[in-house]
């Protein structure tokens, strides 16, 4: 690993993941761990929405997809980490299924697809009450135990979460890094000419709204341990909103722009406490100001500022046109 | 038999209620090449604007519908189209989706906190009763909905065909830089397109609220419906989405009485699934563009 000036704010990252529950409450700690949960599953709709420009609205219920089976299978004894990646490669499937289709035509079928799809889990686990105990889900399940390492306790519990979180950054970043990855990118920046290049677009739009949601299926994975009680509302439409919200504030299309979304929109309900019931309206409200105002999100905002402050060699004007020609 | 007939009649009814809003939708999305996601919040909006007429300035029935009208065609027509469209539609569709929905949650909000959050009993615009027709039961509400949802959209196809604006919305629509040589008013046409969007809504709102009650999440149903109803038909034709509502509101109607009542919500969805994964540009719409 090169010393640069990245890996050392990443590793200032690492570290202020490492050191912020030291000392801090239940309440506290519960909230950074939902926090790395969420950042999850919009990292994977990033790599849907931000990279390969399609809006799913779906990442909730990949969560229910992932949340039930690894509920399911654990409470039946088997371990987590053999549950894991069966809810893992399930939402992966699920993803493919329902992508092929929407992805076949242009526009913004997937949008709709997906809405029917959220809809659809969520009157299946509902209504099914045999296997996912209705509308009043599922409860105990254990968190997982690795012997020298039992996550049982809050503590240990978020440190499980930040190796998961830290192993699956460098998964994705392995993926956008990859020619696959620049694939998305070229897609999303000109379909056309991408396609001029030779990638074949409907395969990498699918595989990339299959991550996406297998990134979901992890992130609900980790969520039946953590609440260590699921019910279908916890999966419902808003959530999914929430998450690509997550993506939108902190900046779609940048690595770390969900994380920084999905503190924010964690955190919001807590800075906005005191507004009671308006929570929700001056939420709605900031999303418009700042997709009207500053639509790449508050990392594309910290890039305009700093670049404004620093004022760094400034990428030549004709370059910035060409990636659009 | 007499039950089927009942059925399916009272769900023509509610379907060419869905159309109306299915109708705005695919206007809009012609006109601005965007997904309304907030229109099922367009239908239930309207029929608090009448509410606050009649309960709280007192106006009679007649007059708070004009009051509500009013305000639709101000706020989500104009001011829709003005504060957020317009800045919005140079960034692309994308941008301009996510919004519409931060106003979905927006509007939901306001009328919870400030109107309430109980389901409130609405007037009925059309007379009650019901007619026996040698078994067959009529009621006088369907019947009316389906006459006036009739003569609509009928009216809006001849405005459209046959009236100077109305074609040149459609030029607007089709090639808004060509018609634009030729001298029409394209963002004129557009603005004209979301008024008309928030007449047919605030149509609609007037006719369904008496049968399903006012409440400030009854637009997430109606406006996956109207989505629905829209790509099923056909999402360049206003034909389409008066078929895809119709189908939508008999379909649901036969599942709820004979099949299933817990499923009910999930045949659109899988009627959607059908049409995307079968014949994508809608039963009646014509193909458009190409595919991936």
């Amino acid at each position: 690993m090169k010393f640069t000036k990245r890996n050392l704010w990443l590793l200032i990252g690492l570290a202020l993941l490492i050191l912020a529950p030291i000392g801090q409450g239940r309440y506290i700690v519960y909230t950074l761990t939902s926090w790395l949960v969420f950042s999850i599953a919009a990292m994977g709709l990033n790599l849907t929405l931000g990279y390969a420009g399609q809006i799913s609205l779906a990442q909730s219920a990949f969560m229910a997809v992932g949340a039930y089976i690894t509920a399911l299978l654990t409470l039946n004894g088997i371990h987590w980490i053999v549950a894991m990646p069966i809810a893992v490669l399930s939402s992966f499937v699920l993803g493919l299924l329902i992508g092929f289709p929407a992805l076949r035509v242009k526009g913004h079928f997937l949008a709709f697809v997906t809405l029917a799809f959220t809809t659809l889990v969520f009157l299946v686990l509902r209504n099914e009450d045999w296997l996912t105990g209705g509308p009043y889900g599922l409860s105990g399940m254990p968190r997982p135990d690795f012997g020298l390492f039992n996550t049982g306790k809050n503590i240990n519990f978020y440190y499980f979460t930040v190796f998961i979180f830290v192993i699956f950054s460098l998964l994705m970043y392995q993926i956008v890094r990859s020619p696959w990855g620049r694939a998305f990118k070229g897609l999303r920046e000109n379909e056309i000419r991408a396609e001029s290049l030779g990638v074949n677009t409907r395969r990498i739009t699918l595989l990339a709204f299959a991550i996406g949601s297998a990134a979901g299926g992890l992130a609900g994975s980790l969520m039946t341990p953590l609440v260590q009680f699921i019910e279908p509302g916890s999966f419902a439409l808003l959530h999914s909103l929430r998450i690509l919200l997550m993506v939108i504030v902190g900046g779609a299309g940048f690595f770390f722009g969900p994380v920084v979304g999905a503190g924010v929109v964690i955190m919001l309900p807590e800075v906005l406490r005191f507004t009671e019931g308006y929570y929700l309206m001056i939420y709605a409200v900031t999303v418009v100001v700042l997709i009207i105002f500053c639509p790449k999100g508050l990392v594309g905002l910290g890039e305009i500022i700093s670049r404004k402050i620093l004022k760094k060699k400034e990428v030549r004007k004709d370059f910035e046109q060409g990636a659009k020609l | 038999m007499e039950q089927l007939i009942q059925v399916v009649l009272s769900g023509l009814a509610t379907g060419s209620i869905y159309a109306l809003a299915a109708i705005g939708f695919t206007l809009i999305w012609q006109a601005a090449q965007t997904v309304n996601f907030a229109q099922g919040e367009f239908v239930m909006l309207p029929a608090f604007f009448v509410l606050i007429g009649i309960n709280f300035l007192g106006m009679p029935l007649w007059l708070a519908m004009l009051f509500g009208l009013a305000l639709s065609v101000l706020i989500l027509g104009v001011a829709f189209k003005r504060i957020l469209v317009d800045p919005l539609l140079s960034h692309g569709g994308l941008s301009l989706i996510i919004a519409t929905m931060a106003v979905a949650i927006l509007m939901k909000e306001l009328v919870k906190e400030f109107y309430s959050a109980e389901a409130q009993p609405y007037p009925a615009l059309v007379p009650q009763g019901a007619w026996d027709l040698s078994g067959v039961i009529i009621s006088l509400q369907d019947i009316s909905h389906l006459i006036i949802c009739f003569v609509v959209i009928v009216g809006l196809t001849l405005f459209l065909d046959k009236t100077k604006v109305g074609r040149c919305m459609q030029a607007a629509a089709q090639n808004a830089a060509v018609a634009e040589i030729l001298g029409v008013n394209v963002k004129r046409m557009i603005l004209y397109t979301f008024v008309v969007n928030a007449v047919l809504a605030t149509l609609a709102s007037f006719l369904i609220t008496p049968v399903y009650l006012a409440k400030f999440s009854s637009g997430e149903y109606l406006g996956l419906i109207a989505f629905i109803a829209a790509i099923v038909g056909g999402f360049n034709q206003v034909r389409g989405a008066l078929a895809g509502g119709l189908l939508i509101g008999v379909l649901d109607n036969i599942t709820a009485t004979y099949i299933t009542a817990e499923y009910r919500q999930a045949i659109p969805l899988l009627l959607l699934i059908a049409v995307i994964l079968f014949k994508p540009e809608g039963i009646l719409g014509k193909p458009e563009g190409r595919a991936v």
